[in-house]
């Protein structure tokens, strides 16, 4: 009957996605796992051979890595602290009755929309540098000495300059979950004699909960892979300070061909994106059931 | 009921938010200015805010010796591209999900959201290599193909959540009318799924416009779209902030439009629906 077509019918329609998507997943996955078992390097042709587990145990005992690991551990949870706490800040800022308010938003939003190379090299150049900078100008104004924050303090730098790409979106999103608010409950609340702050931790937050999930979530899939804002400001460095998981098996496998190394780093990168996941996962399916 | 807020407080909040909104802009609007400078006013101390020699000598320099035009218009096909192509594909799947779920939807939908999780240096080395070896690397085609398949499962959800409001009614008065199942989609359907489609498309060409992990490693000379032109600005080319200027100006400027256009889709897109 109709309902047996429709099935089969929905069923070839959704196809050709899952299929592309599970081939996606597979082929290159399990090739990486393949090529990480094998001493393999794009300068040595032909000399292709197992290896075993020698390229984990390469990966693992770099200090290199373990450092990587805390690097994008810090810029995952630096960029979430300063993106959440500013944007329950502006959001709630945004939210009051003001005059161009259109206008604002506007202006708040912009850097979310910046291809990541430019808005790191105008930080970079134009703000960070140590001689011409608007930084280096700000504080010789005040008679401090000009900071070289690329060089001195890398992973910060690299920490502000995602911060300002996404505290828009924390924002934006964040302003738009607040507008859902019933207006009647605050009234109710404040008439009940709560105050700024109670109405605020018992009213307004648990609203945001959900919003606020959403925003972890999504943050953390793209700040796990910040890549090209490492790539033009600091290339990695110095040394490995600013180098995170994906910008070590990028220099790993491109910079020194070494494609088993960088294979056994991509498959740690996975496995960690995978405990981190599925937090996340719980928490998102928890909530987007609600 | 409206608040009542006295007039004092809205200006004081507007002055708040106002300085705020600056700020937060303040590097954008100051790439437009010095794009606008000579190297020497670039980097002039102090630094002149508007009060400098206007000129547009940057732009076609910019234009002249490293061709932004070609690269404007590879990332112009590498984002359409790949978003044509992944609606083609996604509308489909989005709508027999939508309309005649199983138990299982649910589960797919979330497996799909699953595969985002991928950090795509788990498949930096085989798709590298693969790309190298079928000459796919450095051409748009390849990237089109990428950034079809890592933003997918963001239009495919898209879709669903912006199908899924369509009301289960209309269908069935439709076919009590006797339409057929053409006259349905046609006539019923597609008027009511296309601002859906549309929004999907706006926030697709935003993500793959600004794309820059696949874009940087996949591209060379040829096939570079704005986010590599740019990287390779990096150094020494990037001390010279007049032309740095002008280069970012230009490869940030549509999509700044399209996006502020395009707010509420944007929350809603990105959020996979949970917030509307």
């Amino acid at each position: 009957m109709a309902t047996l077509h429709t099935r089969s019918a929905a069923r070839l329609m959704i196809a050709p996605s899952v299929l592309l998507l599970l081939a996606w997943m597979i082929v290159p996955l399990s090739m990486t796992i393949y090529f990480s078992l094998l001493r393999y390097n794009l300068l040595m042709p032909g000399m292709e051979e197992f290896a075993g587990l020698s390229n984990y145990t390469y990966f693992l005992t770099d200090p290199a890595f373990f450092q990587a690991i805390f690097n994008t551990l810090a810029i995952v949870l630096g960029v979430l602290f300063i993106t959440v706490a500013g944007g329950i800040a502006l959001a709630l800022l945004l939210d009051q009755p003001m005059f161009g308010q259109g206008i604002v938003r506007i202006l708040v939003i912009a850097p979310f929309l910046i291809m990541p190379t430019v808005a790191a090299l105008v930080w970079k150049n134009m703000f960070m540098n140590p001689v011409n900078g608007l930084f280096a100008w700000l504080a010789k104004l005040v008679g401090l000495q000009p900071f070289d924050f690329l060089a001195n303090a890398p992973l910060f730098s690299i920490i502000l300059i995602v911060a300002w790409q996404w505290l828009p979106f924390a924002t934006l999103i964040l302003l738009t979950a607040l507008q859902s608010l019933d207006e009647e409950q605050k009234e109710a609340a404040q008439m009940d004699g709560a105050g700024a702050w109670s109405r605020f931790i018992y009213l307004v937050l648990p609203h945001l909960s959900r919003a606020i999930t959403v925003v972890i979530l999504i943050q953390t899939i793209f700040l796990l892979s910040v890549f090209a804002e490492i790539l033009v400001t600091t290339n990695g460095g110095p040394g490995t300070q600013s180098t995170n998981l994906t910008f070590l098996v990028y220099a790993q496998a491109l910079l020194q061909f070494d494609v088993g190394g960088a294979s056994a780093g991509g498959i740690i990168a996975v496995i960690l994106a995978n405990i981190v996941a599925i937090f996340l996962m719980r928490m998102i399916g928890k909530t987007l059931e609600a | 009921m409206a608040r009542n807020v006295s007039t004092r407080r809205k200006l004081l909040t507007t002055a708040a938010a106002w300085t705020i909104g600056i700020l937060i802009f303040f590097p954008i609007l100051w790439t437009f200015l010095t794009s606008f400078k000579t190297e020497a006013q670039a980097i002039a101390s102090p630094p002149a805010f508007l009060f400098f020699d206007w000129t547009v000598q940057n732009y076609f320099e910019v234009q002249s010796r490293s061709d932004y035009f070609k690269h404007f218009m590879n990332s112009v096909v590498i984002s359409f591209g790949s978003t044509l192509l992944g609606l083609m594909i996604a509308v489909p799947s989005a709508w027999a999900m939508a309309f005649a779920p199983t138990k299982r939807t649910k589960d797919v939908l979330m497996w799909m959201l699953s595969t985002k999780m991928m950090p795509p240096v788990g498949v930096l080395v085989p798709l590298y290599l693969m790309f190298r070896n079928t000459g796919l690397l450095d051409t748009r085609v390849g990237l089109v193909l990428v950034l079809m398949l890592i933003n997918l499962p963001i239009i495919i959800w898209m879709l669903y959540t912006y199908f899924k409001e369509i009301p289960g009614e209309i269908l069935e008065a439709a076919r009590m009318d006797g339409a057929s199942l053409a006259k349905e989609i046609i006539y019923v359907l597609t008027p009511m799924a296309i601002p859906g489609i549309a929004s999907t498309f706006l926030l697709n060409i935003i993500l793959a416009w600004n794309e820059a992990f696949w874009t940087l490693n996949l591209s060379a000379a040829r096939a570079a779209p704005l986010t590599a032109f740019i990287a390779s600005y990096s150094s020494p080319e990037g001390l010279f902030y007049a032309k740095l200027s002008a280069a970012s100006t230009m490869a940030i400027a549509p999509i700044l439009i399209l996006g502020w256009f395009s707010q509420k889709q944007l929350v809603r897109g990105l959020t996979f629906g949970a917030v509307k």
